[in-house]
């Protein structure tokens, strides 16, 4: 675990970059699925300790839309696509064929099968640009949903580095929608054996 | 009236209070929430379990509130420094959820049931009765033991408040 401490300037770098890549497929798989441009942001490499994780989407206790699935393959890993509330429901009332959009707080299985179809595409699109781009194999499981508090739901992605230690590193990175409606975050946590592999296939010096 | 502090315990952690105080932890997942009382010493510990053994460890120096198997012994010992007597307490939990719904063959996937049988384990193994618990499901919970009342609380965003 010491390792990771030390991650050196370059190496982070490389992980930004990987976050970069997928995270800016999404983005476009996203705007084209809206219609409408979409902003990604710098992706934030960090080593949190668990507690804070949570913070930037509001919180352990906010309550959030979480599409988490695990990542299989020559690099495993956890990732999540999480989404606000009303972000969530904006970008259903954003998508064609599902005008009516219930109240607040309620969710038809119509809709939770559609932001999970979005998160699918979504995870689908950073993982195949991370694979192509590492040439590692790497494969999505099925997704699953969740509503709930964002520590408990993250911290289910974070039994890997719990092995280890009480931080994670994590490749973070958040999107807009055009007018800002629709924020949503991507987290992408390799397990802590999966950064060496990621470093190896980039061509980098490993841990 | 008197508003408690909430005295805080976060993920992998745990903590001991006497008399009065709150604990409090918060997003608990697959984590189990476990919690020991002492009504006559008015001591109360929780911790915010994470994982079911530290045999699975690889971390270099064990932080010994992250696993079933350690937290339990320590807790005990905690509560005892502060007068409390092990044949005394009793035990809640709460948590343990399988937060999303996947094929149950991968080991990970089970960690909150798994954890939460760890916790009765030990339980067992120290002989402290378990008086009370809401765990397993799919959802999350945020929890609050008040050491005057020795009442658990229980918030969860789909279920509303519990209390044990």
């Amino acid at each position: 675990m010491g390792a990771f401490k030390e991650l050196r300037e370059f190496q982070l770098d490389v992980l930004k970059e990987v976050g970069n890549i997928g995270a800016g497929h999404a983005a476009t798989a996203l705007s084209t699925l809206l219609n409408k441009p979409v902003d990604m942001q710098v992706p934030k490499v960090r080593m949190l300790p668990f507690e804070e994780i949570s913070a930037s989407i509001g919180g352990e206790e906010q309550v959030v839309l979480a599409i988490f699935l695990r990542v299989e393959g020559e690099a495993p890993g956890n990732m999540f696509f999480i989404l606000a509330l009303e972000s969530a429901k904006k970008l259903l009332k954003n998508l064609v064929g599902l005008q009516q959009v219930s109240e607040e707080g309620e969710y038809t299985e119509l809709e939770l099968s559609a932001l999970n179809e979005i998160g699918n595409i979504l995870a689908g699109s950073y993982l195949s640009s991370l694979a192509d781009f590492t040439k590692l194999h790497l494969s999505p499981t099925v997704p699953s949903l969740a509503i709930d508090m964002a520590g408990a739901v993250l911290s289910f992605g974070l039994l890997q580095f719990g092995q280890m230690g009480d931080q994670a590193l994590l490749i973070e990175t958040k999107f807009l929608e055009g007018n800002h409606e629709v924020e949503g975050h991507f987290f992408l946590i390799p397990d802590p054996e999966s950064f060496d592999k990621i470093f190896t296939a980039l061509g980098v010096d490993g841990l | 009236m008197i508003q408690n502090a909430f005295i805080k315990v976060g993920m992998a952690d745990l903590n001991v209070t006497q008399r009065s105080g709150v604990l409090k932890t918060t997003g608990l997942g697959s984590c189990v929430g476990l919690t020991l009382y002492d009504a006559k010493a008015k001591v109360a510990g929780m911790a915010h379990v994470m994982l079911p053994a530290s045999e699975i460890a690889k971390e270099g120096t064990l932080n010994i509130a992250k696993y079933a198997d350690t937290a339990v012994p320590e807790l005990i010992e905690r509560m005892q420094k502060l007068g409390a007597a092990a044949s005394r307490m009793e035990a809640k939990m709460a948590g343990g959820a399988q937060m999303f719904a996947f094929a149950a063959n991968h080991d990970t996937m089970r960690i909150g049931p798994r954890n939460v049988e760890s916790c009765k384990e030990q339980l067992k193994k120290f002989g402290v009765p378990l008086k009370a618990e809401d765990t397993g499901g799919n959802y999350g919970r945020t929890i609050e033991f008040d050491c005057d009342t020795g009442i658990l609380v229980i918030r969860s965003v789909q279920h509303g408040v519990k209390e044990l």
